[in-house]
């Protein structure tokens, strides 16, 4: 179908570059700013690798929880009926709107060592999640999960069922129709919903600095380090894994574009 | 198969023998598609119960039901519900491959299913990149290839427009008649109906209100709808010898001596409309005003508001020579052996 040509509009485009360089300044800064002469050496440190590690094993844990227990919730959101359907999506989706430290704090008063839940586990089990990498990886996955239980359930609507009934028809069980039709028309979502709950975890810091606290090489992830390293005035450490952070998120975005719609 | 579903209150006795084509005709809404979904199992019955080829395949009663992938019926879809990600090809082989056939033998057939209904040109194509005709023919192939032992058809030709339309309705009449399955089709039209259906079942409300041969049904319609898409007047009466008394008041001369409750046909090219009162002897012939004049093709119908109400059948010059867009009075005539009468 032959889209009309958008005629050129000044205006339009004033805003539009304003809008692209308010954006951009920001990065230019990072890169302009960025310790290039000793960059291995600051990135190298102990705690820049730890804080690295930890974000890299807590974004990947938490993204594989969002995959197991964000997607059957995702499916009875799309597909289930039951009664509280609405106030199910609005509770499981808050967070998305909720500022992270807030949910830090609500998490404490849960699954804290004196929380509700934390003070029975704790003494049933011995294992406390606050100052843990299982804390850390339990605050990202409260904060980011929501990205991916909507975007899935969204994929999910769009999948015309009926197109599974012709699967039956054609005599495919319910696994087939799952795997082969399904799980295809799905699949843009659910890696859009990955690349982004990832995104999402990776990037996490009221949630996990409240419930999981700064302990470096066992709760201090990237953004964490950076914000400790900017306080502390050791900015080249802090401009320096913040491009790191940068680098990996663009990557995502270009490779989501890509996935997702025209470029 | 004796069939009821709760939502609808489907209730419908139906038996079709292989090879044959059973067309299901109604009008929207009256339950035919569901009467498929039923069949299919894709939609659980209520009652009744379903039998292929000797096997009971739902019986709610006892409490059997065999699940839509393990029964040796295909349904081609009203809207084809081709898969949007598999080329025409994967589409076609995809039942065989859900069937256990191996990959290699599965597009060999697939492709010979293509070919067979013309459309191997596009077996590489995802269904979006092709036309509504080349769609229709994929599935089509897809429904065929598995070689089910009930063939079910969903509007096969509704989506089409009316040049492809022809041409792929020859093409579906030779699949059916060369595969060995049962086969049930669904439509409102009446041409796909009498085109490719060896007998006709007429439902409306989920009531089955006539079966035949569509010679018989086209003949001598049971309801307003059937009279409808055949285009003829039917009109409801008791007869009397020779007089039909009419249910709406007035009364008509028949040839054949018929009594008790009767159907009488007339179609509407045999009524004769004209501005004075004509001197035909022993025609029937009555008064009324003009309701409404329609172009049907070459032809022009003419709705006459009289007792009885009756449509005729006049060519375009007629309109002009005795000013039918004045609306006003017109006299309608039937001759006696123009009418049909049957018991209904």
């Amino acid at each position: 179908m032959p889209l009309r040509k958008q005629a050129f509009n000044p205006l339009l485009a004033c805003l539009a570059a304003v809008t692209v360089l308010f954006f951009v300044f920001p990065l230019a800064g990072l890169i302009g700013g960025a310790p290039w002469g000793r960059i291995g050496a600051v990135i190298t440190t102990r705690t820049s690798l730890d804080a690295l590690r930890l974000s890299i094993i807590a974004s990947l844990a938490s993204t594989a929880l969002a995959l197991c227990f964000g997607f059957p919730l995702a499916w009875l959101l799309a597909r289930g009926r039951f009664p509280g359907k609405g106030l199910v999506r609005g509770l499981t989706t808050l967070p998305m709107v909720l500022p992270p430290v807030v949910g830090g704090i609500a998490l404490l008063l849960a699954y804290g060592r004196r929380g509700f839940i934390g003070e029975p586990l704790d003494n049933a089990t011995g294992i406390t999640l606050p100052f843990t990498l299982p804390g850390v990886i339990v605050a990202e996955s409260f904060v980011a999960m929501p990205f991916f239980v909507i975007t899935v359930e969204s994929g999910l609507r769009a999948v015309n069922q009926k197109l599974e009934d012709a699967a039956r028809s054609l005599g495919a069980g319910r696994w087939t129709v799952f795997r082969r039709v399904t799980l295809p028309l799905v699949w843009p979502s659910l890696a859009a919903g990955t690349v982004l709950t990832w995104a999402r975890a990776l990037g996490e810091f009221g949630a996990t600095i409240t419930f999981a606290g700064n302990l470096p090489g066992v709760t201090q992830t990237m953004p964490l380090a950076i914000y400790i390293s900017q306080s502390s005035d050791r900015t080249d450490e802090a401009i320096a894994l913040s491009l790191i952070l940068v680098v990996v998120s663009l990557v995502v975005m270009v490779f989501r574009r890509d996935r997702s719609g025209p470029g | 198969m004796q069939l009821r579903l709760s939502r609808l209150d489907l209730d419908m006795a139906l038996t079709v023998a292989a090879g044959e084509v059973v067309a299901l005709l109604g009008p929207n809404a009256s339950g035919k598609s569901t009467t498929l979904r039923g069949l299919m199992g894709l939609q659980p019955l209520a009652g009744g119960r379903v039998t292929l080829d000797g096997a009971v395949l739902e019986d709610p009663a006892r409490r059997i039901r065999v699940a839509p992938d393990k029964r040796p019926i295909s349904l081609m879809f009203q809207d084809y519900l081709l898969f949007p990600h598999l080329s025409a090809l994967e589409n076609v082989a995809f039942g065989l491959r859900c069937k256990g056939t191996g990959k290699k033998t599965a597009h060999e057939k697939a492709a010979r299913a293509l070919a067979t209904l013309g459309v191997d040109a596009v077996a590489e194509s995802r269904p979006e990149s092709m036309s509504g005709g080349q769609q229709q023919r994929v599935a089509m192939a897809r429904a065929l290839v598995t070689d089910p032992k009930l063939l079910l058809l969903d509007e096969p030709l509704a989506a089409l427009d009316a040049s492809t339309k022809t041409g792929i309705r020859r093409l579906l009449r030779d699949a059916l008649h060369q595969s060995r399955a049962a086969n049930v089709l669904v439509t409102h039209d009446l041409l796909d109906a009498v085109a490719l259906g060896d007998r006709m079942i007429i439902i409306e409300n989920g009531q089955v209100v006539q079966t035949g041969t569509p010679a018989e049904v086209t003949a001598r319609p049971r309801s307003d709808y059937v009279a409808d898409l055949v285009g003829v007047n039917l009109l409801r009466g008791t007869a009397h010898g020779t007089h039909l008394e009419l249910d709406g008041g007035g009364q008509l001369i028949c040839q054949g001596p018929a009594s008790g409750r009767a159907l009488a046909v007339i179609a509407p090219a045999r009524v004769s409309v004209h501005r004075k009162r004509p001197d035909t002897e022993g025609s029937n012939i009555w008064k009324g005003k003009i309701d409404a004049v329609d172009l049907m093709g070459d032809r022009v119908r003419v709705h006459v508001e009289g007792t009885p109400v009756i449509t005729a059948e006049v060519l375009p010059a007629a309109v002009d020579e005795l000013k039918l867009d004045d609306g006003g009075e017109l006299w309608a005539s039937v001759s006696p052996d123009a009418i049909t009468v049957y018991p209904p």
